[in-house]
């Protein structure tokens, strides 16, 4: 789809932004563009829409060498995306929406027409449609840069580290929503971000470039932390990089043991003749309640009297992944992560050594291929 | 002034009322195509100056100088070419309000917000159009304050080439000072300080109407 061959792009004073690059991007997904500042990833995107012109070897779209294109054409069959969104200030959210349309020659009418769907596929509400750039949010206005870049619905966008200036709830926000997008648009995807955890979450392939425009590894999220390169790939993914693995296990395929769980109605005298510091107390979906400590339960009565310690946060089977499992055994008074299904009854318990097991199978098995499991997930606790 | 002559005498504002308006007509004209004409040299000069960073300052230095030349020696030496003409007042005053206007519209395009230029260009807007469909637009502002000193300041000098005949409102000053009769030279003061008032107020809603984005700050949730 988008190729380099040999690409360097090197400036009259002596820097090397790029340095003999060669890279195959796959249609149809998200490649993140990942290294620390001055590592010529931004150089990179911006030689896709020659808005940078290599000083050697070719970038090509669909077979075609860029360099044959005129470029204004070129950029309006790709979309862009920039950090601080660019919108034109004097120009209404629809207008913007419509640039490329516009420039396209559609009459205004169809471009508007079209402006008014993307506007609800970014999620934002139809009255914001008369607005001006700087009545709006920087989440807002970043979803309408999403959305003018869409505008002429062009097989590849390219994003500039689209969300890095907005604040950590609303970034997250916006990342759970360009996910969703890509589902359902299937865009090639070209992403430039300096977070390494934001490549994890949303690229399908990774491509972590060093100082002077080096590309250090290019693999699937999970490969990268699975198998780091070299000594430099290994620290920018950091020093965690064996908790964030199991962001792409499911907790579906971690092992769960039943566990010490009885029902509130439950008399007390069961529960004390456990050989467990803790009982899980659930109600009577099984949904669980909260901890009750052995040593502190009382002489007689049900558990319902029994004194709880609070969850922390469960985990569910069916969207989260062995992540959350983990955070969630962290958190937890008695050390047992508490996995439920999709109702929210408890399925079972595990603790943090038991769960570090799937990863060890995750080795043999081979990294799964696919997203991210729990990106969007339902009951997704780790925040 | 003679002892007992009023400051303004109305009768005679009354009688020469249409003579008034005309002059104030002339006045308006003398006064405004100036400004007029160093806006069609200034936002192309001013583009310029902006692609080509190195032109700034030798065009702001000429621009300069030549708003230094006193008017009145200015209109003499255009007399030699042009004569006792409506040119010989309008084309001094042309090059009175580039001193204002070149560096307001370079400022005008420098308040561009650089990720606004940088998508323009990454949407496929050619050079010429994102100049006149994005940069202009958003320098507006910026371009109209320039053009609202440029006007008063014109509006005013134009008094000044009465002294080659052709000053529109100024020649009732003159006349008052020959014939030390205060009524015209006080109306026609008044005259021209309304010129200016009201061309600076319509300029204001000009800005208001032509650039409704400028003032919705807001309310974001």
């Amino acid at each position: 789809m988008i190729r380099f061959d040999a690409v360097s792009k090197n400036y009259p004073n002596g820097t090397t932004a790029v340095d003999d690059l060669s890279l195959e991007l796959a249609e149809g997904g998200i490649t993140v563009l990942v290294g620390p500042s001055g590592c010529g990833k931004t150089t990179t995107l911006r030689m896709i829409n020659r808005m940078v012109e290599p000083t050697a070897g070719t970038v090509s779209l669909r077979g075609q060498d860029i360099r044959e294109i005129h470029a204004p054409e070129l950029r309006r069959g790709i979309g862009y995306v920039i950090q601080h969104a660019g919108l034109f200030p004097h120009r209404t959210i629809l207008d913007n929406i419509a640039t490329v349309p516009l420039l396209l020659g559609w009459s205004r009418k169809k471009a508007r027409a079209r402006a008014a769907e993307l506007l609800e596929l970014v999620g934002l509400p139809a009255e914001m449609a008369k607005r001006y750039p700087n009545q709006l949010s920087g989440g807002q206005q970043q979803r309408v840069g999403v959305a003018r870049a869409l505008g002429a619905d062009p097989p590849v966008l390219l994003m500039d580290e689209p969300f890095s200036a907005v604040d950590p709830i609303v970034r997250a926000e916006l990342q759970a929503e360009f996910i969703r997008l890509q589902k359902e648009l299937h865009k090639t995807i070209v992403f430039v971000t300096h977070d390494i955890d934001e490549a994890i979450k949303l690229g399908d392939n990774i491509a972590v470039f060093r100082t002077g425009g080096k590309l250090a590894q290019f693999d699937t999220p999970e490969r990268l932390l699975a198998d780091p390169a070299d000594e430099f790939v290994a620290g920018f993914v950091g020093q965690d990089r064996g908790i964030r693995r199991l962001s792409f296990v499911k907790a579906a395929d971690v092992p769960l043991r039943d566990g010490p769980v009885l029902p509130a109605t439950s008399p007390v005298a069961p529960a004390r003749a456990v050989d467990e510091p803790w009982v899980l107390v659930v109600d009577d979906g099984r949904r669980p309640l909260g901890w009750a400590a052995v040593a502190e339960l009382p002489e007689s009565g049900t558990l319902a009297d029994a004194p709880l310690a609070p969850l922390g946060h469960t985990f569910s089977l069916v969207g989260d992944s062995a992540r959350a499992a983990l955070d969630s055994a962290l958190l937890s008074p008695s050390r047992l992560a508490v996995g439920v299904d999709a109702e929210g009854a408890v399925i079972g318990v595990a603790d943090a050594y038991e769960l570090s097991a799937v990863t060890a199978a995750a080795d043999v098995a081979g990294a799964p291929a696919g997203d991210e499991v729990g990106a969007e997930g339902p009951a997704g606790g780790e925040r | 002034m003679s002892d007992g002559e009023p400051l303004v005498r109305w009768q005679w504002i009354g009688d020469h009322a249409g003579e008034l308006a005309d002059y104030t007509a002339v006045h308006l004209r003398l006064g405004l195509l100036p400004v007029l004409f160093g806006l069609i040299i200034s936002v192309p000069l001013g583009i310029l100056c902006h692609r080509l960073r190195w032109l700034y300052p030798p065009v702001l230095t000429v621009a300069n100088v030549l708003y230094s030349i006193p008017s009145l020696a200015l209109f003499m030496i255009f007399v030699r070419y042009t004569g006792l003409t409506e040119q010989t007042v309008m084309i001094p005053l042309t090059l009175y309000t580039l001193s204002v206007l070149v560096p307001n519209v370079v400022d005008g395009l420098a308040s561009v917000p650089e990720p606004v230029r940088l998508a323009a260009t990454a949407m496929g807007f050619g050079t010429v159009r994102r100049v006149v469909q994005v940069e202009l637009p958003i320098a507006v502002p910026v371009v109209i304050a320039g053009v609202r000193v440029a006007a008063v300041s014109s509006i005013s000098l134009v008094a000044v080439g009465q002294l080659i005949g052709q000053g529109g409102l100024g020649y009732y000053i003159t006349r008052g000072l020959q014939l030390d009769f205060p009524t015209p030279i006080v109306t026609a003061i008044v005259l021209i300080m309304l010129l200016a008032l009201t061309t600076d107020a319509l300029l204001v809603l000009a800005q208001r109407l032509l650039t409704p984005w400028s003032r919705s700050k807001v309310t974001a949730s």
